[in-house]
């Protein structure tokens, strides 16, 4: 060896030297110097907060029926995606798994094959990119399998999931009071500020009805979850949590029993009148205490709440929302705007006597009055002579409210019938009619209430702004010299503002511009039947707690005091009971048990230009001292006593359990005290 | 000890104090293997004990940083948590024995078949090149064989060193000092080596090269003038490549991303910086063998391979880190004694160039997991996982304890 290498290889220590110095001088820096910061760093990278979403609160009944089930389960969803990217497709795993689901592999098929054109039912219907949930109730050890040989089942995952069902405890299926529950929306949850629990399709919610109302009690409080995860985001263990709150439980006043005879009564009052001829494809029927709790809220069509879970198919989506079938979504206790006809006289009568028309007087009821050169007729009955307001209401005499309020319109601020101005003063009758909470919301606690419409001079004004300068109808299709319609269009275009005293009067028999809810005309009558105070109706009736303790009672408020005399009510409501006894419903209530529960109530029967008659009954019960009114609305289908009274009947006989149906609530007594209700 | 050297002529070993080597215990067949082995003048007796056991620490402590860094991913996976452990003692047990086999050869026999070594790695690296070659993660490193690949460029490593000693060994000069001729001629030999690996591309181990080569030219003796010289001229090269954009554009990337490395953590400053998270989140005593949570997580890339660093940094912390350090310290320590006292100028250049080797690319490898290096496809001697790699890091050692049984007796 020559020297210079050897010098030269003792050079060659000092950069080994200075390379594992470097290294271990870099090293201290990095693991004693700073190791606490990238600890943090570690952890933060190697940890995710995900939200755990909290079991949602259950909906139950008076009596504790479940309407409203949650619970959780163990869902087993398949990612067609990845099985489809398998050699064969996925074939052969599908027929690994469908024996451990206890199906046969064409069952499984036809569960996750995409619907398309060509493909029948069953079917997936919903987006291809979203796992398949093939059985909503597999057994832990199932779940197990599916999750401990991850190698045999690719693209399957078993997942607790959220699952709603609806009992329909004897046959109620208040769908429409209940609403659904629908996955939120980004927008959403901007909105509510909630928080994002990055599972998707679990985070719902309520989209309509009580669901929504009470959304924010029932949803809970979502619980928060540390867990590890791996560089591709794969969860690998729990390093710390804290449980989700499940939410309150909602108890309402609804009844199955009395909800589900509502419903069968109104359904089969509809089947009568369509094979009488009518095209009718809605109706509403409310029954609710006097004192303001519904009792059961039934809306024609109806429909199954289960299609909401599991994907909405577009048929079924069109078929709820479209207004082919009658628009089954829709609520239409709260949401249809009918005329109420002649149940609408009640107020009429206390408007009157209000105004001073003796209530013991008597008026003529002639066969026809001619207003303004305009011939009002009364229903084609012959002239009866002068009569009390009682046998106005119990014969439903037109002509007597036709005068009423031909008088009324003459002697109440008459100059301001004729002048446009949105400060004009409200008339007496109108007046007296939004006292009893027509033409305003009820206050509810259903997020989805129509308002009615109660024809004041304000009203009209901006009826006729509306329409005749911005709107599209009166000015646009109204010709001077076209068809009847076309001349009354041309007319309110010029004048729609003015208060004409043939609209006062139509509106005193509830026709022409007065619409009301079926719920806002319960209501009144309610008012009516407890001596005077109206209330802002509740479907609820408590939130308890998961366990049992009641969180809050919700009790319906009091709205105000009709501005009525107690003896006026009292007067009304006698009058109302000989219209089921003598008057026009007697023949729907012939045979009725009167005797054991005296039933008092008002027909009605709205013409609609070019329409069927809206048929219409609003009663309470008992007479004397009432405990509960039913309200029956059908449009398009004839008269109060021929579709409405009969169905009244029906569910007056399931509430007492009279003519063959077992007492709903036996002895017409409510629930009271709350149902002890523990999850 | 340079006269005693001189006066036996360091050119051709021969003779008086080899009377029984290897070949001599081999050729005792009276005595059976073994027995003859531990002789007292048996190969096994003149091995350096303290590199064996060093390597063997080495490797023992790489193959369970390898458990540690795949065994949550498979097992989570559902796969045999053991498949890379098993793998990875396979490669050792044959690196072992390799290791043995080759401290029983002559090293005259290395320089015999040096150009055969030589060849084979060209060929080999030429091959890569070839649509034989797999290409993995942009890279072409490597031949495919049924069950098993092969990365040439592991194996150019020592085909570059016994080439380069070879030729700077056989200088004709008086002085016995290589001169500039040979030095080029080492040069171009080992051009179309390097030259074929930068293609593949492999920048680590271009580099290695390229720094073994140079340093072996420099130990080998030549006029200082002449090392400045060819100093200068790479200095150039440097800068022309730089100047003149023949890096292609990730290359740069990776190469300046370490030295910032939060503002691509997207892309190459993501290795570096996961690493650095790994290594640093170990503190002083680590978490321990399979407790890293991030090396459990996978969030270090390549960990088992060239960042296989980041496992002993998590799980072992700053102590496991500065024993791994300092037992590869001695490996080069070893190396370069080994040099020192080699026989001859061939050995004494084939021990600098394993020595230069595993000091670089120990270096660049544990610097690149610590933020100081750039980041380049470099395995870590012994540790990292890999037959071919684990295989040449025991074959060069192999070399290490054959020249040190030859070593000069005044040492």
């Amino acid at each position: 060896m020559i020297a210079v290498s050897r010098r030269r290889l003792v050079v060659l220590y000092l950069p080994v030297a200075a390379m594992l110095i470097t290294l271990g001088g870099r090293l201290w820096y990095l693991q004693v110097m700073n190791g606490t910061a990238y600890k943090q760093l570690a952890s933060a990278s190697q940890t995710r907060n995900i939200v755990v979403p909290a079991v949602r609160g259950q909906i139950y009944d008076d009596v504790g029926n479940q309407l409203v089930r949650n619970r959780t389960a163990l869902v087993v969803s398949v990612n067609m995606m990845l099985l489809s990217q398998q050699s064969d497709g996925g074939v052969a795993e599908l027929h690994r798994l469908a024996p451990l689901l206890g199906m046969t592999y064409k069952e499984l098929n036809e569960k996750v094959r995409l619907c398309t054109a060509s493909v029948p039912a069953p079917c997936w219907s919903g987006s291809p990119y979203q796992p398949i949930p093939v059985d909503q109730h597999v057994s832990d050890q199932v779940a197990l399998q599916v999750m401990e040989e991850p190698k045999l089942f690719p693209g399957v995952t078993a997942q607790v999931q959220p699952v709603v069902e609806y009992p329909g405890p004897d046959g109620a299926d208040p769908a429409q009071v209940l609403g659904y529950l629908q996955p939120i929306t980004p927008r959403e949850i901007q909105q509510r500020h909630l928080q994002v629990t990055g599972f998707s399709g679990v985070d719902l919610v309520g989209q309509a009805g009580l669901e929504a109302r009470y959304d924010s009690q029932l949803r809970g409080k979502p619980g928060t979850q540390v867990v590890s995860v791996n560089a591709a985001g794969d969860v690998t263990g729990t390093v710390g949590q804290a449980a989700a709150t499940p939410g309150d439980e909602l108890i309402t006043s609804l009844n199955s029993g009395v909800q589900a005879i509502a419903q069968q009564a109104l359904a089969s009052a509809i089947q009568r009148s369509r094979a009488a001829g009518n095209r009718v494809n809605q109706g509403a029927a409310v029954v609710m205490t006097t004192t303001g709790r519904v009792v059961a809220m039934a809306s024609y069509p109806g429909y199954n709440p289960n299609i909401w879970t599991n994907g909405i198919t577009e048929k079924q989506f069109s078929y709820l929302f479209g207004t082919g079938a009658g628009t089954p979504v829709m609520n239409w206790t709260t949401q249809g705007q009918y005329p109420p006809g002649s149940t609408w006289k009640v107020t009429s009568t206390a408007a009157a006597v209000a105004s001073g028309y003796g209530i013991n007087g008597t008026y003529d009821c002639p066969a026809s009055v001619t207003i303004n050169g305009q011939r009002f007729i009364n229903d084609g009955q012959p002239s009866q002579g002068p009569m009390t307001f009682s046998q106005a209401l119990i014969q439903s005499c037109d002509t007597v409210y036709y005068n009423l309020a031909y008088n009324m319109w003459q002697q109440d601020n008459y100059p301001a019938n004729f002048v446009a101005s949105r400060n004009a003063p409200l008339q007496k009758m109108q007046k007296m009619e939004l006292a009893w909470g027509f033409g305003q919301s009820t206050g509810i606690d259903l997020p989805e209430e129509s308002l009615g419409s109660v024809p004041t001079r304000q009203w009209l004004y901006w009826l006729w702004k509306d329409n005749a300068h911005t709107g599209q109808n009166w000015c646009k299709y109204g010709r001077q010299n076209g068809s009847y319609v076309q001349r009354i269009e041309w007319q309110d275009c010029q004048t729609g503002y003015v208060w004409e005293p043939g609209q006062a009067v139509i509106a005193a028999i509830g026709q022409g511009y007065v619409t009301v809810t079926p719920l806002q005309l319960a209501n009144a009558y309610a008012a009516l039947a407890n001596g005077g105070t109206l209330y802002s109706p509740r479907v609820g009736e408590a939130l308890v707690s998961p366990s049992g303790g009641v969180l809050q009672r919700i009790n319906p408020t009091v709205i105000r005091h009709l501005p009525v005399s107690s003896y006026t009510l009292a007067y009304i409501r006698s009058a109302l009971a000989g219209v089921v006894t003598q008057g026009t419903a007697a023949g729907a209530f012939a045979g009725f048990p009167l005797n054991k529960v005296c039933v008092a109530g008002k027909t009605g029967t709205a013409q609609i230009f070019g329409k069927n008659a809206t048929s219409v009954f609003a009663s309470f019960a008992p007479c004397d001292h009432p405990r509960y009114v039913v309200v029956v609305m059908v449009p398009n289908s004839g008269f109060g006593a021929d579709t409405a009274a009969p169905a009244v009947r029906a569910i007056w006989d399931g509430i007492y359990g009279l003519e063959g149906h077992k007492a709903a609530l036996p002895g017409g007594q409510f629930p009271s005290s709350l149902p002890k209700v523990t999850r | 000890m340079s006269v005693g050297l001189r006066s036996r002529g360091s050119g051709i070993p021969r003779g008086a104090f080899r009377g029984s080597g290897a070949l001599g215990a081999f050729g005792a067949r009276r005595r059976s293997l073994l027995a003859s082995a531990f002789a007292k003048k048996g190969y096994l007796r003149q091995m350096d004990w303290v590199l064996v056991l060093v390597t063997g620490g080495l490797a023992a402590l790489g193959t369970l940083l390898v458990w540690s860094a795949t065994e949550p991913a498979l097992r989570a996976a559902g796969e045999n948590p053991h498949t890379y452990l098993k793998k990875q003692l396979l490669y050792v047990a044959i690196g072992a024995v390799v290791m043995f086999a080759l401290a029983a050869v002559d090293q005259r026999q290395f320089r015999l078949y040096a150009p055969v070594v030589y060849v084979m790695a060209l060929l080999a690296v030429l091959a890569v090149l070839t649509p034989l070659g797999d290409r993995v993660q942009g890279a072409t490193a490597w031949i495919k064989f049924p069950g098993f690949q092969v990365e040439p460029s592991e194996f150019a490593k020592l085909g570059l060193i016994l080439m380069t000693a070879m030729l700077l060994s056989e200088t004709r000069s008086w002085s016995r000092r290589p001169g500039l001729r040979d030095a080029g001629l080492a040069i171009l030999a080992a051009a179309p080596l390097i030259i074929g690996v930068e293609r593949e591309p492999a920048l680590g181990t271009t580099l290695v090269l390229t720094v073994v080569l140079a340093i072996m030219i420099a130990v080998s003796g030549i006029l200082l003038r002449w090392v400045l010289g060819l100093a200068a001229v790479a200095a150039g090269t440097l800068y022309a490549v730089s100047a003149l954009h023949l890096l292609k554009g990730y290359q740069l990337t990776r190469l300046t991303a370490f030295l910032h490395p939060s503002q691509d953590l997207a892309g190459a400053g993501y290795n570096g910086f996961e690493a650095k998270i790994a290594v640093g989140s170990g503190g002083m005593f680590g978490q321990g063998l399979f407790h890293g949570t991030f090396i459990g997580g996978n969030f270090v890339p390549a960990q088992q391979t060239d960042f296989i660093f980041t496992v002993a940094g998590e799980e072992l912390g700053f102590v496991g880190c500065v024993v791994i350090i300092c037992l590869l310290g001695i490996v080069i320590v070893r190396a370069i004694r080994i040099a020192a006292t080699a026989d001859d100028q061939f050995g004494m250049l084939v021990a600098t160039g394993v020595a230069v080797w595993f000091a670089f690319q120990s270096f660049v490898n544990i610097g690149m997991t610590i933020g100081i290096m750039p980041i380049t496809g470099l395995p870590l001697p012994f540790l990292s996982y890999g037959g071919s790699a684990i295989l040449a890091d025991m074959i060069a050692i192999g070399l290490l304890q054959s020249i040190h049984r030859h070593r000069s007796v005044f040492d």
